[in-house]
């Protein structure tokens, strides 16, 4: 897996929901909705990201846990997605 | 209504300083305009600002009775007291004035302390028993109106608003921690705590009763519910017609004023109800008065001008733009005294402003229906929520909760899944008397992710747990819709709608309100009743709905309750940012009062500058953060001066 791929996750979610740079903050494999760190509007600033930033659509069937609930997950979504393009 | 203020001495000899109780009355001329006065006597000085509303010539207070050893500092309204009155004569007591102010001196003295349970209104009072050398502090059931104390170091102050009581130069204002983290978890400090480190609020029901030196505290009304299996049911016609009379003579007796009435609009179920009663009643036409945006997720104006044709009223509005909420924060904020978490009071002290430009003194609202008959969605919710944790691994059963929230910008995001993860909090508790709250608490919690670890050490428990450790011996046998119902009466309704959101507003422009639906004769029927009577299914109100069928239109009617809201970051964000707003977030500012972190605060005003779509945290973050940044100015620096 990509570290820049995880890390530029791990960047966006860190300035924009714990306001912080610190990586320290965030293990990759932190569950986003189990430690509260997004709610309903924040899935939607993720799916976004994910779609303009990182260049990869979510359809609604994918907009699950499985795939957005943590760092590692939304890497590995993503470069799954991506190989399959 | 009107505004107190007041110095009690230990000293029995001693003498209040009479220009520190002027310049307590002065702080809170806003709330009583028409008039002042004062009364001072060894060990008390009472003083008051008048709002005239009955018996515009003779009210002035303090006043006493007979021999002039019962005194009042008044604030309030007692709608029954015309009834009480014609007993009191009947008994022998000789009146001077025609108004209610005199009816409880003289029920005092015929009924010593029961005598609270006999008035139908909302007040909070100081009265002054001299030969017993007693004073109480008395505030009504629901805690329409305010009164705050304080301790000092010979005796004790006390007023309708904090700031009366930094006039009197013998407090500092200074943040209680664990109030603002209360803040951060219900919105409010849960009383008789306040924002401010050593002063008291006088619970909603209760009595403050000092004596021989000693203060205690002697809650005389609170909200019940029956055990659980031991509801009134019955055939529901019967119970609507009795909705009906109880809510018509509810509004009837409110109309009591020798000044003109007007009403709220705000195009939903309970003030549409509330105006179309007394429509009935005013033969003049009926003033209202109405709010409305620029953003169509928060205007309802369609909806008022169904109701104002509907009814023929004269409606007087109000358009709010983001410039006029982020122009006027500074000013809701002085009058709130509190951090908020929204700024829907700013758009109500434009209102009320409106209403007094108008000429009119007196509004009905019709806040409280949804506390008392059942409206909010968190009731829903948590139904769901109950009905879900009966089988947590259905997936069907929380989609149920998608047809909660057709006002939110609902997207194929909110899957089951995730409406699991947001709901799904505390679904192994059941029984948990905060198990309609949880979800909520949790969201609104996330705001102190921007406390300094400065602040955070001064921190002592958990907010919830204090609460928790406050609850009534017996709500485990209540019906969790009872729970929840009681939760919100107990935190959200007294401290911040009727507080931030209502008296304060109004005040702020020495206008009175009055809320039919928090008659406490409509409030102990309400709550007699099984829950099933007041949601059917998922519907919200129904008794009141069905109830109100021959007066309302079917559109409103039937209308899904809509919050009202006010624009919250982008108020401040969209347009040109004030100049107050940068300089009291900005990370200097930010850094000296203290309570936030200033990196983490720069993120979030960065964040919310570039997003198209704000967060409801984000929102509530930004809102609770500038307020309090606002609070500490203007009153821990400021000393409450306007």
């Amino acid at each position: 897996m990509s570290d820049d791929l995880r890390q530029r996750i791990q960047r966006f979610i860190l300035e924009n929901y714990l306001f912080t740079s610190d990586p320290g903050a965030l293990a990759p494999d932190a569950s986003l909705l189990g430690r509260g760190i997004v709610d309903s509007t924040g899935m939607l600033e993720i799916i976004m990201f994910i779609e303009e930033q990182l260049g990869v659509t979510v359809a609604d069937a994918e907009m699950v846990p499985e795939n957005l609930d943590s760092v590692e997950r939304i890497a590995a979504f993503v470069e799954a997605k991506r190989g399959r393009t | 209504m009107c505004g107190l203020a007041g110095i009690h001495l230990d000293a029995p000899g001693a003498t209040a300083d009479p220009a520190a109780l002027k310049r307590m009355v002065a702080a809170i001329r806003h709330r009583g305009p028409d008039g002042s006065g004062f009364h001072v006597e060894p060990g008390l000085g009472l003083g008051h600002a008048r709002l005239s509303i009955i018996d515009l010539a003779g009210g002035a207070q303090p006043l006493c009775n007979e021999d002039e050893t019962i005194w009042i500092s008044y604030n309030g309204e007692v709608f029954n007291y015309v009834e009480l009155r014609r007993m009191l004569e009947q008994r022998g007591h000789q009146f001077r004035t025609s108004t209610d102010t005199e009816v409880i001196v003289h029920l005092y003295e015929e009924r010593g302390d029961d005598f609270v349970h006999e008035l139908n209104g909302q007040f909070a009072f100081a009265l002054w028993d001299r030969p017993r050398r007693r004073l109480l502090l008395v505030r009504d059931r629901a805690g329409i109106l305010p009164l705050y104390y304080a301790r000092v170091r010979n005796g004790l102050l006390f007023a309708s608003e904090v700031k009366a009581l930094l006039a009197s130069r013998e407090i500092d204002a200074a943040l209680d921690p664990d109030a603002l983290d209360e803040t951060f978890t219900f919105w409010a400090p849960l009383a008789p705590r306040t924002l401010f480190k050593g002063v008291s609020q006088v619970c909603p029901g209760e009595m403050v009763v000092l004596q021989d030196g000693r203060l205690e505290r002697r809650p005389w009304w609170r909200w019940q519910f029956p055990a659980d299996g031991q509801h009134r049911t019955g055939p529901e016609p019967g119970l609507q017609q009795e909705l009906h009379a109880l809510l018509a003579d509810a509004t009837q007796v409110r109309l009591r004023a020798d000044v003109p009435v007007g009403a709220y609009l705000s195009g939903g179920l309970d003030s549409s109800a509330l105006v179309a009663l007394l429509n009935r009643s005013v033969p003049e036409t009926l003033r209202t008065f109405s709010i409305g945006f620029d953003d169509a997720g928060l205007d309802e104006t369609e909806h008022q001008q169904c109701m104002v044709g509907h009814l023929r009223t004269e409606n007087f509005r109000i358009h709010c733009s983001l410039a006029d909420v982020a122009t006027g924060f500074p000013a809701t904020i002085f009058h709130t005294e509190s951090t908020v978490l929204r700024t829907a009071p700013a758009p109500m002290r434009l209102l009320s402003g409106l209403v007094h430009q108008s000429g009119i003194k007196v509004v009905l609202t019709g806040e409280g229906a949804d506390e008392v008959l059942g409206g909010y969605d968190i009731f829903k919710e948590s139904k769901v929520r109950q009905f879900w944790a009966r089988h947590p691994d259905s997936a069907w059963r929380p989609g149920l909760l998608k047809r909660l929230y057709p006002y939110l910008d609902l997207t194929s995001a909110q899957s089951a899944a995730y409406l699991k993860e947001f709901f799904g909090v505390g679904l192994d508790r059941p029984g948990d008397p905060f198990f309609s709250h949880l979800p909520r608490w949790a969201t609104t919690a996330q705001c102190k992710l921007f406390y300094s670890e400065e602040f955070r050490r001064r921190l002592d428990g958990s907010a919830t747990e204090r609460l928790r450790a406050t609850l009534p011996d017996d709500i485990g046998r209540w019906h969790p819709f009872n729970r929840s119902e009681y939760l919100e009466a107990r935190t959200l309704l007294p401290s911040y709608l009727l507080s931030s959101q209502g008296d304060r507003m109004l005040m702020a422009n020495s206008v009175e309100g009055r809320f039919p639906f928090l008659d406490h004769r409509l409030i102990a029927f309400a709550n007699s009743l099984h829950p099933r009577h007041k949601m059917r299914v998922l519907r919200e109100k129904h008794l009141l709905r069905e109830a109100m069928r021959a007066d309302l239109p079917d559109a409103i009617r039937r209308r899904h309750k809509q919050p009202y809201r006010a624009p919250d970051a982008a108020a401040f964000l969209q347009g040109p940012t004030p100049d107050y707003v940068k300089q009291l977030l900005g990370s200097e500012c930010i850094g000296r009062y203290g309570y936030f972190d200033p990196d983490k605060v720069g993120r979030l005003v960065a964040k919310l500058q570039r997003a198209r779509v704000h967060a409801a945290r984000d929102n509530m973050a930004f809102v609770g953060i500038l307020s309090t940044q606002l609070w500490h100015r203007q009153f821990v620096e400021g000393r409450g001066v306007a």
